[in-house]
């Protein structure tokens, strides 16, 4: 185990804890950076898609995992972001660098406007009310049809920056490595925010809202805030996406998949960055597995899963529910578990991430 | 006439959202979590009566298959209070919230695996027959959805309001504490009303499938049931059944009176406003929290 000896403040907020902590991400990087010469296409085209997932799981991070606010309706702010860059270049003439920033700024800005009536609302009417703002995009989407191509969905064009062109198709390296700029700036932002007072606040309200208002937190101002920077992030997570598909109609963005995306973060594990990359990984690489066992294993003993439509979500669900039941930390928890257990060897104890029973209490008499 | 007719079937399918609801609050009050799963149960309880009466399958007299419907929804709902809710006691309310979500996927492919993805229609003894009343037709179905909704209702309103199990059961609900220190089997109240809330989403699935086609998505109708207890204000059982009715009363209105395409908006639209305006519902039970 190695001991920081800390010598000053910043110590506690550094976004490493020390070198060799510096080290295992950089090498990380190298490896995210070569990785195109070392799969082909199709899974480099897997693990571009994983990297927009975390991306979007870490805009639902923000605001269910460190401000306390549980959406169910992130989809919909996915859909904004991929509408509005494909519309802003193709409508509008603007080129792809200035749309992707304010694709996401629109998505935030529709966050911003459910957020400012709902301040009040808690936990699981907030969920409900993101649920119905999740159908009710949906449906606008629809009937939107001039500017959205309706039922028949919308094309995005090629990426162009300073005319390289980034295709999925054609040019799928350019494409992964530019998704993985995206994504490294936002951990980066992420990681800054959790370690200023902004983040500091998120945690408080998530925490205690009575204790936050004791302390001098603007609750109504923090919760507000974290619904514009999770929905900024998910928007340009949502305009990714939409180029990386390049048609895509209303049910890309239906409520399945914002139901999905909040799986996904609890798989990986509430309240860290690691959480949205882990439960990406889960959500991009299960059907692959799927598939394989399904040529390998499944065909040989006469199990057919054609006849299972919809078999992904089974699977991902059950094995949801097993993380509840069993790990409610997500897959980071239980690497956080493993770390510890080797860190201390041999003097790890059984109970020591047990935290305490809370009795329920209504809300609704007091 | 019409207009009568449009209230009608607007009071049936309010029925179904408002048991759905029923189904939601229940929990919520025993609980103080919602489970999301209702619809899919209610989908599941209609597969069940389905499967149970019509010829294709195993062809029992429907006034034999309900009940036994109404057995193994409640065995249903026991199970999965046993093996799962049981296990997060203690949980944060949005751990459960998802808990339940995840269940209800998983429903949805059981049943979609079992039962295929056609929709289905109950061979029940009210299909096609209809009374005639000054000229208004009305579905016996529809009739019927009323009668049990309302009978239910009652009956569930005595339960909590009189029987020493209920009212242990909302004594449960409020801190679980408190209730277990003076004598309330907590668990055991707990185990009972998801044996209520199952055979409350069987019977709801009955009656939706009387009156209309089921398939493996019906259960995403429960999102309209949230639409519903949140307008009750959830927590409160009459509330409940009403915010159902207006629900279902708003679809065939607005359907006949506003333009195509928004018909399916309005009840979203009176969901979203209801939480900005009265958060907690029009029957609220909730005093706000003084620091």
């Amino acid at each position: 185990m190695r001991v920081i000896f800390k010598t000053s403040y910043d110590n506690d907020i550094n976004l490493f804890k020390d070198k060799i902590h510096f080290l295992q991400y950089v090498f990380l990087l190298v490896f995210a950076l070569a990785l195109p010469f070392i799969v082909n296409d199709y899974y480099l085209g897997e693990v571009a898609l994983v990297l927009i997932w975390a991306i979007a799981g870490m805009g639902l991070m923000v605001l269910v995992g460190h401000s306390g606010q549980v959406s169910l309706g992130h989809a919909a702010f996915m859909a904004i972001g991929a509408y509005s860059v494909v519309i802003l270049q193709s409508r509008f003439g603007l080129p792809f660098i200035v749309s992707l920033p304010l694709a996401g700024l629109l998505s935030s800005f529709l966050g911003i406007l459910i957020a400012v009536p709902t301040a009040k609302l808690h936990g699981i009417y907030l969920a409900i009310l993101t649920l119905a703002v999740s159908i009710l995009v949906e449906d606008i989407i629809v009937l939107a049809d001039p500017l959205t191509g309706g039922v028949n969905g919308i094309f995005a064009p090629d990426i162009e920056i300073f005319s390289i062109n980034f295709n999925r198709y054609g040019n799928i390296d350019s494409l992964y490595w530019l998704i993985l700029f995206i994504t490294v700036v936002f951990i980066i932002g992420y990681k800054n925010i959790l370690r200023s007072p902004l983040g500091r606040a998120f945690s408080a309200v998530r925490d205690s809202e009575v204790s936050a208002l004791a302390m001098g937190i603007n609750i109504a101002r923090t919760r507000t805030l974290a619904f514009a920077i999770s929905c900024f992030i998910t928007g340009i997570a949502g305009a990714l996406f939409g180029h990386f598909v390049t048609v895509f109609n209303y049910e890309t963005f239906n409520v399945v998949l914002s139901i999905n995306l909040l799986l996904m973060i609890v798989i990986g594990g509430l309240g860290s960055i690691h959480g949205a990359f882990f439960g990406a990984m889960v959500i991009g690489f299960l059907p692959i597995i799927i598939s394989f066992c399904r040529d390998h294993f499944l065909d040989d003993i006469g199990i057919n899963l054609m006849n299972f439509p919809g078999i992904e979500t089974g699977i991902f669900s059950l094995i949801l529910i097993l993380f509840i039941l069993f790990e409610p930390f997500g897959i980071y928890g239980r690497w956080l578990k493993i770390r510890t257990y080797f860190q201390l060897f041999p003097l790890y104890r059984k109970d020591m991430f047990k935290r305490q029973k809370s009795y329920l209490k209504t809300e609704r008499v007091r | 006439m019409e207009l009568f007719q449009l209230l009608l079937s607007g009071l049936a399918s309010g029925c179904v959202y408002g048991l759905i609801a029923l189904g939601f609050v229940l929990i919520y009050k025993a609980t103080e979590a919602i489970n999301f799963a209702q619809g899919d149960m209610m989908m599941f309880g209609a597969f069940i009566t389905i499967w149970l009466t019509n010829s294709g399958y195993n062809n029992l007299p429907f006034l034999f298959s309900v009940p036994l419907m109404i057995l193994i929804m409640g065995a249903f709902g026991f199970l999965i209070e046993r093996i799962f809710l049981r296990q997060v006691i203690g949980q944060s309310q949005i751990a459960i919230a998802i808990l339940t979500i995840a269940l209800g996927f998983v429903l949805r492919f059981i049943a979609g695996a079992i039962w295929g993805h056609e929709p289905h229609f109950l061979e029940s003894p009210m299909v096609g027959k209809n009374i005639y009343l000054n000229g208004a037709v009305l579905g016996l179905a529809e009739i019927f959805v009323i009668i049990v909704t309302v009978l239910l209702t009652v009956l569930l309103y005595f339960f909590f309001a009189k029987t020493k199990l209920g009212i242990a059961m909302v004594a449960a609900s409020q801190n679980q504490l408190a209730a277990f220190y003076v004598g309330i089997p907590v668990k055991r109240v707990q185990s009972l009303t998801w044996v209520i809330a199952g055979i409350l989403a069987g019977i709801a699935g009955m009656l939706f499938s009387a009156k209309g086609s089921v398939d493996p998505i019906t259960g995403l109708l429960g999102i309209k049931a949230f639409a519903a207890a949140v307008i009750g204000g959830f927590g409160s059982l009459p509330g409940a059944l009403i915010g159902g009715l207006i629900i279902g009363l708003i679809e065939p209105f607005s359907g006949r009176y506003l333009p195509s395409g928004f018909s399916h908006l309005v009840p979203y639209i009176v969901l979203v406003l209801v939480l900005i305006l009265r958060p907690h519902g029009l029957f609220s039970q909730i005093s706000h929290k003084k620091v």
